[in-house]
């Protein structure tokens, strides 16, 4: 491409003062770019505000974008319904015998766990969900895994809120706008969940790699009891979430722990559950640095 | 004169004759068509990777190479402003690296003023690799090496899709200066 001829001010006075002015202002541009980034730094809820209004003014458009998606999605599953229809239809048949007697057994075991609670003087609130939103978008060309949902603080969404599909857990309110919000998402590098697995005491963490993947550290190091194929589900640890909802599943086993995958992946649920924050106490005394002591 | 050629009094951007362009939309498209596609990448749920390239940055890019001299050297500051709001960095990072892209290209073009197009390619492709190492370093979480694996594909895709990207910046431009106003 051959130059504009821009770049030439020639005699005029202002043409130079133009193009000197535009050098000013790109470069105190960089700096207070760089100003505000050492800024989210320190403060990342700062521009929260900000960013929210502009999630909430984008909500138009993104919620029609979710309704559609999860539209095109059950189409897509209703053609692929019909291959092999017979045969899996008498398969699930099967699988729904043996369901219906399982939901009864855990009926009773249910029961008999009430009963037993009620012995030992514990109290436990059936939780219901604050919000049920779909998520309506993420931060698909970023490092970080952020998701946005549709409900704010309006529908009574609180910053550190749960938020789960049917399957598992999805992740948890980073940013709660009026009516929208953010969600940092278990594949999120900053995010830790404290999980165990599913028919032991064997606890462990599970962080975000930021590749798709969930690291589990163990926290009792020794022998490495895990397996491939092992169900990880919240501890309850931390006060944030709910103990026993599905987390992830191990696929590779390392020194320290192993590799899980997510069981609940967001991009294939239509509709999320934001839930209360399980302990609250907990979790504002797991916030609360070392160095200053709890009051009440 | 039309009776034998019904084209001869127009040319791609239309009637020469009693047409003239829209200045607003020969000024608005430019900064309109970078905001939107800083805000595209919001629709799709990508729960694992960054599978969506930039696109904001590819149509800063395309646009200021495609077509230099339309946009001003400190246009990054207000348009990474817009796309500091939708990308799920920190607050501020497209605004800081934006406005580094922009004074870049300027030290480039001032160096090699007569260029091919695979020279443009080239220029972007290195500010594309930098931009998203910048965005790995900077992201506001620890930087792990996996997350910089996981940035491989998105970065080989956004570096070929820039020759699209300056398609339809040319499109675009060419859309920009029809003459869509009676005179």
């Amino acid at each position: 491409m051959a130059p504009t001829g821009s770049r030439r001010s020639g005699y005029s006075r202002r043409a130079q003062y133009n193009l000197f002015t535009g050098y000013v202002i790109a470069g105190i541009g960089a700096l207070i770019g760089a100003i505000l980034l050492a800024l989210s730094f320190f403060q990342p809820q700062l521009f929260g505000g900000v960013r929210g209004a502009a999630q909430g003014g984008l909500s138009p458009a993104t919620e029609t974008a979710a309704t559609v998606r999860t539209g095109s999605k059950s189409v897509w599953e209703n053609i692929s319904g019909y291959y092999r229809a017979g045969s899996k239809n008498a398969q699930l048949k099967r699988e729904m015998e043996i369901a219906r007697i399982r939901l009864r057994e855990a009926e009773a075991v249910k029961q008999e766990n009430v009963r037993l609670k009620g012995l030992l003087d514990l109290h436990e609130a059936e939780t219901k969900p604050v919000a049920v939103a779909r998520l309506v978008g993420s931060s698909a060309s970023s490092t970080r895994r952020f998701a946005y949902l549709g409900a704010g603080s309006d529908d009574g969404v609180a910053v550190g809120m749960p938020v789960r599909s049917p399957r598992g857990v999805v992740g948890r309110i980073l940013e709660a706008g009026s009516s929208s919000s953010r969600v940092l998402l278990l594949t999120d590098t900053e995010s830790v969940l404290p999980v165990r697995r599913a028919g032991d005491e064997v606890v462990a963490f599970a962080e975000g790699r930021g590749d798709g993947l969930l690291r589990i550290k163990l926290i009792n190091l020794g022998i490495n009891p895990l397996e491939p194929g092992d169900l990880f589900v919240t501890s309850g640890a931390g006060g944030y979430y709910r103990p026993g909802i599905a987390v992830a599943i191990l696929t590779e086993t390392t020194d320290d722990g192993g590799l899980a995958r997510i069981v609940s992946d967001p991009a294939a649920a239509d509709y999320v559950s934001v839930e209360q924050i399980y302990e609250p106490e907990a979790a504002l005394g797991a916030e609360t640095p070392i160095e200053r002591e709890l009051t009440d | 004169m039309e009776r034998n050629d019904p084209r001869a009094r127009t040319d791609a951007y239309g009637s020469r004759i009693n047409r003239s362009h829209s200045n607003m939309l020969a000024n608005a498209m430019p900064w309109a068509s970078i905001m939107v596609a800083s805000i595209l990448p919001v629709f799709p749920i990508a729960t694992a990777l960054p599978v969506v390239p930039p696109l904001g940055l590819l149509m800063l890019l395309g646009w200021r190479l495609v077509r230099p001299g339309l946009l001003p050297v400190w246009a990054g500051l207000p348009l990474g402003l817009i796309d500091d709001l939708f990308s799920g960095q920190p607050f501020g990072f497209a605004m800081f690296v934006w406005s580094l892209i922009m004074l870049a290209i300027e030290v480039v073009e001032m160096r090699l003023p007569w260029r091919a197009f695979w020279q443009d390619w080239f220029t972007a492709g290195l500010l594309i690799v930098g931009y998203l190492f910048a965005g790995w370093l900077l992201s506001g979480a620890q930087p792990t090496i996996h997350s910089l694996v996981a940035l491989v594909p998105q970065l080989v895709l956004t570096i070929l899709l820039f020759p699209i990207a300056a398609r339809f910046v040319a499109m675009l431009d060419r859309f920009r200066l029809t003459r869509w106003r009676a005179l």
